[in-house]
């Protein structure tokens, strides 16, 4: 095998691997946290809403607005601030809307308790369905006789029916 | 029997009420919990003049727009003709730079007109975040309080004010 067609071989490969590490691992590491503020760091920021493109998280939204909120996260955390402090924070500001996982109160229990209310209506429904089911009479024992007539009947009628297809 | 009909039309007409209000209802308009509350400090240079600081207190004690714009903001041009409409009769707009550089907000103003009596740069958009703002435009309504009244989140309109905001500010006039 020719060098030449050996290098070719391998240069996709390489060229997938330079790609790769181009990508940004973890672009979003605030530079002078220690480990553990890191790790709440990437909770807070990874729970925050990006109130320009709403369905993506601080982390994941390259919006002006979002950098600010994720500076503004890394500069409470070295300020010594709690989680819930720095929560708190957004939401004086923003509202409620800013958190995916929104707190449980007057405002919310709808969001919370919805799918359960839905869950309820079900159950009585399914409820309602199998007791009907239940409710209705089961097949008795038959008259023999009575039967014999009905059949007969049934047979009468057909008898007196117009045959059909009749060519 | 009756039931089997009306429960399926009963099921619907919620449906139908529930889609209304929600295909209504903006989701990009954020609520701000800023509403009746107090309009948060804060304390910037006047634009164009460093050495001049503005802060909350020069907001009170008069209904007055707080107009957060920006020269790369495109509904602000939108806005603007309104804006310059208002000022014209006489409605105290304070303006607020937002994330932007004093040379482009004033080359901005100067270009298009200026309906701020005053105009605040908040380069950083520190006074943004603290306001709760989250884009250009946005407009916060002060009473003479200095609490916040009412909050429009993109261009302020001839209709948005009839309806929303001059109603609010006949209420607080003294």
């Amino acid at each position: 095998m020719k060098r030449g067609t050996l290098k070719s071989r391998f240069a996709p490969l390489a060229l997938l691997a330079g790609l790769l590490l181009a990508l940004p691992g973890a672009p979003l590491r605030a530079a002078e946290l220690d480990a553990e503020q890191q790790a709440r760091y990437q909770t807070l920021i990874n729970e925050l809403r990006c109130l320009v493109c709403q369905n993506q998280t601080i982390a994941d939204s390259n919006a002006p607005l979002a950098a600010d909120l994720r500076q503004q996260v890394e500069t409470q955390i070295r300020a010594g601030r709690s989680d819930a402090e720095i929560k708190r924070y957004l939401t004086d500001r923003y509202g409620d809307f800013v958190l995916y996982r929104p707190p449980f109160k007057a405002k919310t229990w709808l969001l919370w308790g919805g799918p359960f209310v839905v869950l309820l209506i079900a159950l009585a429904v399914a409820l309602r369905f199998v007791r009907a089911r239940r409710a209705a009479p089961a097949a008795t024992a038959v008259d023999a006789a009575a039967l014999r007539q009905v059949l007969a009947d049934e047979a009468g009628d057909d008898a007196r029916r117009p045959p059909e297809n009749r060519s | 029997m009756r039931l089997r009909y009306l429960v399926p039309a009963l099921v619907l007409i919620g449906l139908v009420v529930l889609f209304a209000i929600g295909l209504r209802h903006d989701p990009r308009e954020v609520p701000s919990p800023l509403i009746g509350k107090p309009a948060p400090a804060f304390s910037l240079a006047v634009l164009g003049a460093p050495q001049q600081t503005y802060t909350l207190a020069d907001l009170q004690g008069r209904p007055v727009l707080v107009n957060f714009f920006a020269s790369w903001c495109a509904a602000c041009r939108v806005e603007h003709p309104f804006l310059m409409q208002l000022a014209a009769q006489g409605v105290e707009i304070v303006g607020v730079d937002y994330k932007d550089t004093d040379a482009d907000g004033a080359d901005w103003l100067a270009r298009h007109g200026n309906p701020y009596r005053t105009v605040i740069a908040d380069p950083q958009g520190a006074m943004g975040l603290d306001w709760g703002v989250y884009g250009a435009p946005e407009t916060f309504v002060l009473d003479t309080a200095g609490t916040i009244v009412y909050k429009q989140i993109g261009p302020l309109s001839e209709a948005v004010w009839r309806e929303r905001v001059a109603p609010l500010l006949q209420g607080a006039k003294p």
